[in-house]
């Protein structure tokens, strides 16, 4: 299938439209509140509540025995929601720290929701099949229902993170000040929290319980990279979410036995890794090369200002020495001296350098332009 | 008992103590969601590994496996120490990602490979018996028993030999660096050990229960003690009371064997964290409780030694000056009667000598401000607690 026949079918065939705008909007509303809980060093958070929300999962069905996405949402959340305060109760109450109590609730509330699954799939209820598809997600079960709750929740918490935006930010950068100011802290956490558990939540049919951790993390680890401001971060990450769901869910669509929530997975990885080496800020890449270029200044200066000591020991500042002269000295190249002469700070005469007026005095004031600069 | 039920118990308490182990190193050293991360990456080495042996249970795939269970660290660190992002969003970065590729590879080669993505994470622990290892035509057991029992024998050989240096580093890496005991080596010791345990492990527990078994136990024996060796044992006790309990719930309900082993884990978790002495939810609010009275208490005190007026001292004024409920004013002034710190004359209240001994003694903590004194205090001065 090429890229036409993609866009054409994305627009007749009603699963592949469903699927596409699904992932879209679960990848924005789950970049724009990854945001939050990246910069409240929440992000494995997000692994231990899609765990968590496995046993209301089941105990939903088991309540009423038939299989209906919105009723596990909501057995979902509460067991999610359970999970992240039994967290908070954990790392407040005790001395245990916070990586245990992620680690406990995962996998105590997850190995419970599996006893609860496969006695589910001992009893003989017809409707049980397909609840396993929970665990990793299966996007082509996705209806169009769906895909409006997701609109609608993403809707609400736009609105809502809108509407708080001040005091989010607020708290999310000095929660002792907001204390200060008199703005309930412990409601807007919990507010907050509760969101991103509902992303989660909802993502959970679509990419699964085991990767729905790297669908929030991910699209706001990459956006992370290209901003300081929490206004582009947030609308970055909603993007890059958006983008990582239409395009896993392209590249899924045109093989075979791909399945969606592994490939969106993998698409956002691909993001972050591009911004963790190409980002102009903080990338690894413009980072090598920042440092690079120092070094090679630092080398300049250095080669300089031996010159210096060397010249100034003469009464003709421009007298001509051996370039040999040089040698037991570190920091001197063919090319840092080739770099010295264009700059004209020295003139080279076959084997013989002399400084100029211009290099004379540049490197006099070399340590104090320095000093200069870092008093600035 | 069947010889079967026998074997299968033998195996989870085996894998519980393996696991129990390194475990609780890793929630001592706050490093317990790495094996969360390991034991989700260990996928795309156990794919591949079993795309070369064809065997499950072959050595060269676990050696694969657990490869790729330490690279998973060595990517977080690497990660990290760029300090593009944190810690925590590192690792939850990283294991995703592996974990998408094994399940892609395991998709795309869903015709040649005998691999459900369902045993990896929840393993099969009903059907370890039947893999049996034989030498020429000698029964000799499960084959998961030989393995996880081998990697026992290592982990337990590695504790009883490294046991100084690895208590010192885990509790300080400063002090081990100074005595010359590498900090690097025993992290990346301990990383192998995990990640082998891990794949041991998954054959018969599954990826996510690993993560069960590692923390649990540790993090329960953790509430009840201080003490490294009690801890151990204890953690050790846990997971082989909770794998074998576990075994007899799954077996009344029919169910996954690993889910209910985690299940009663969670359950002994959730006892710990309520009723442990000391350290449990309800002695945590009952002594938060107690001092908020003892604070109270004190207040109160300070303030009928700086007042000699007849009024300021009268019962009826405490409700309006220091505004506190009637509930608890009454709490307090019973506190400080049955102490002797006060007396009570016709609704007026008075310091005894020993309540201004103990107010004195209470400025002087006030100023000097040393945690350890005023309990030491109050155990000379109280007959009764808050």
């Amino acid at each position: 299938m090429d890229l036409r026949e993609y866009i054409a079918l994305v627009f007749d065939d009603y699963t592949l439209r469903t699927i596409t705008l699904g992932t879209a909007v679960l990848g924005a509303i789950c970049g724009m509140l990854g945001s939050f809980a990246v910069l409240r060093k929440q992000s494995l958070l997000g692994d231990a509540i899609s765990h968590a929300a496995l046993p209301g999962i089941a105990i939903a069905f088991l309540i009423i025995g038939v299989k209906s996405s919105s009723i596990f949402l909501l057995g979902a959340l509460i067991s999610g929601l359970i999970g992240t305060f039994w967290i908070r109760g954990i790392t407040q109450k005790t001395h245990l720290k916070s990586d245990t109590a992620l680690g406990l609730i995962l996998s105590l509330f997850f190995g419970f929701g599996m006893l609860l699954l496969t006695y589910i799939q001992k009893q003989p209820n017809a409707n049980q099949a397909g609840l396993e598809s929970y665990l990793f997600g299966q996007a082509a079960t996705l209806l169009e229902s769906d895909v409006w709750l997701m609109v609608i929740v993403t809707g609400i918490s736009l609105v809502i993170v809108l509407l708080f935006w001040k005091e989010l930010k607020l708290l999310l950068f000095d929660p002792d000040y907001t204390k200060t100011l008199g703005f309930n802290t412990k409601f807007l956490d919990i507010l907050i929290t509760t969101f991103i558990v509902v992303a989660i939540v909802l993502g959970l049919q679509t990419v699964g319980v085991v990767l729905m951790s790297a669908m929030l993390l991910a699209p706001a680890a990459a956006a992370r990279q290209w901003t300081n401001n929490l206004g582009k971060m947030v609308f970055l990450a909603a993007l890059f979410g958006a983008s990582s769901g239409v395009l896993g869910t392209a590249i899924s669509a045109s093989h075979n036995n791909l399945s969606t929530g592994p490939v969106i997975v993998l698409v956002a990885g691909v993001f972050v890794l591009f911004s963790f080496i190409f980002s102009p800020g903080r990338g690894l890449l413009f980072r090598e090369i920042r440092f690079r270029k120092n070094r090679n200044d630092l080398q300049l200066h250095k080669t300089l200002s031996f010159m210096y000591n060397i010249a100034s020991t003469h009464e003709d500042i421009s007298h001509p020495h051996a370039i040999k002269i040089l040698n037991n000295f570190q920091g001197f190249t063919r090319k840092s001296l080739q770099k010295l002469e264009d700059k004209d700070y020295v003139k080279i005469d076959g084997p013989m350098w002399s400084m100029t007026e211009t290099g004379y005095h540049t490197a006099a004031n070399l340590y104090n332009q320095l000093i200069k600069e870092e008093d600035e | 008992m069947s010889s079967a039920q026998i074997e299968i118990q033998l195996i989870a308490s085996v894998v519980a103590i393996a696991c129990a182990i390194p475990g609780t190193f890793l929630v001592l050293r706050k490093m317990a969601l790495i094996t969360d991360a390991i034991s989700h990456s260990i996928l795309p080495g156990i794919v591949i590994g079993f795309f070369i042996t064809h065997d499950l249970s072959s050595p060269l795939l676990i050696i694969l496996a657990a490869a790729s269970g330490v690279l998973t660290v060595v990517l977080v660190e690497f990660i990290q120490k760029t300090g593009l992002v944190k810690e925590d969003t590192a690792i939850g970065l990283v294991f995703p990602v592996l974990f998408s590729i094994g399940i892609i590879l395991i998709a795309q080669n869903a015709n040649d490979i005998h691999l459900d993505v369902d045993a990896v994470l929840l393993g099969e622990l009903a059907f370890a018996p039947f893999d049996r290892l034989g030498f020429n035509d000698i029964d000799l057991g499960p084959k998961s028993l030989w393995i996880i029992g081998s990697i026992l024998l290592i982990t337990l050989g590695l504790l009883f030999a490294f046991f100084k240096e690895l208590k010192v580093s885990t509790f300080d890496a400063g002090l081990a660096s100074a005595l010359g005991l590498s900090p690097a080596v025993m992290h990346y010791g301990l990383m192998t050990v995990s990640s082998i345990t891990t794949v041991g492990a998954f054959d018969a527990v599954g990826a996510i229960l690993v993560i069960a078994l590692m923390i649990a136990p540790a993090a329960t024996a953790y509430l009840l003690t201080n003490d490294l060796k009690k801890m151990l044992v204890l953690a050790v006790v846990f997971g082989v009371g909770s794998a074998i309990t576990g075994y007899w719930v799954a077996h009344a309900l029919d169910a996954s064997i690993s889910g209910s082993m985690t299940t009663v884990l969670g359950l002994v978790f959730l006892i710990a964290y309520l009723f442990a002495p000391g350290r449990g939810l309800f002695s945590v609010l009952y002594r938060q409780r107690q001092q908020r009275i003892e604070v109270s208490l004190l207040t109160f005190l300070l303030h009928l030694g700086n007042h000699k007026e007849v009024e300021e001292r009268h019962v009826k004024h405490l409700n309006e000056h220091i505004n506190w409920q009637k509930v608890q004013s009454k709490s307090v002034l019973d506190l400080a009667l049955k102490n002797n710190m006060i007396t009570i004359d016709n609704d007026i209240v008075s310091l005894t000598k020993k309540g201004k001994d103990f107010t004195t003694k209470a400025i002087n903590y006030i100023v000097t401000n040393k945690n350890s004194e005023i309990e030491n205090m109050k155990d000379d001065f109280f007959l009764f607690r808050g």
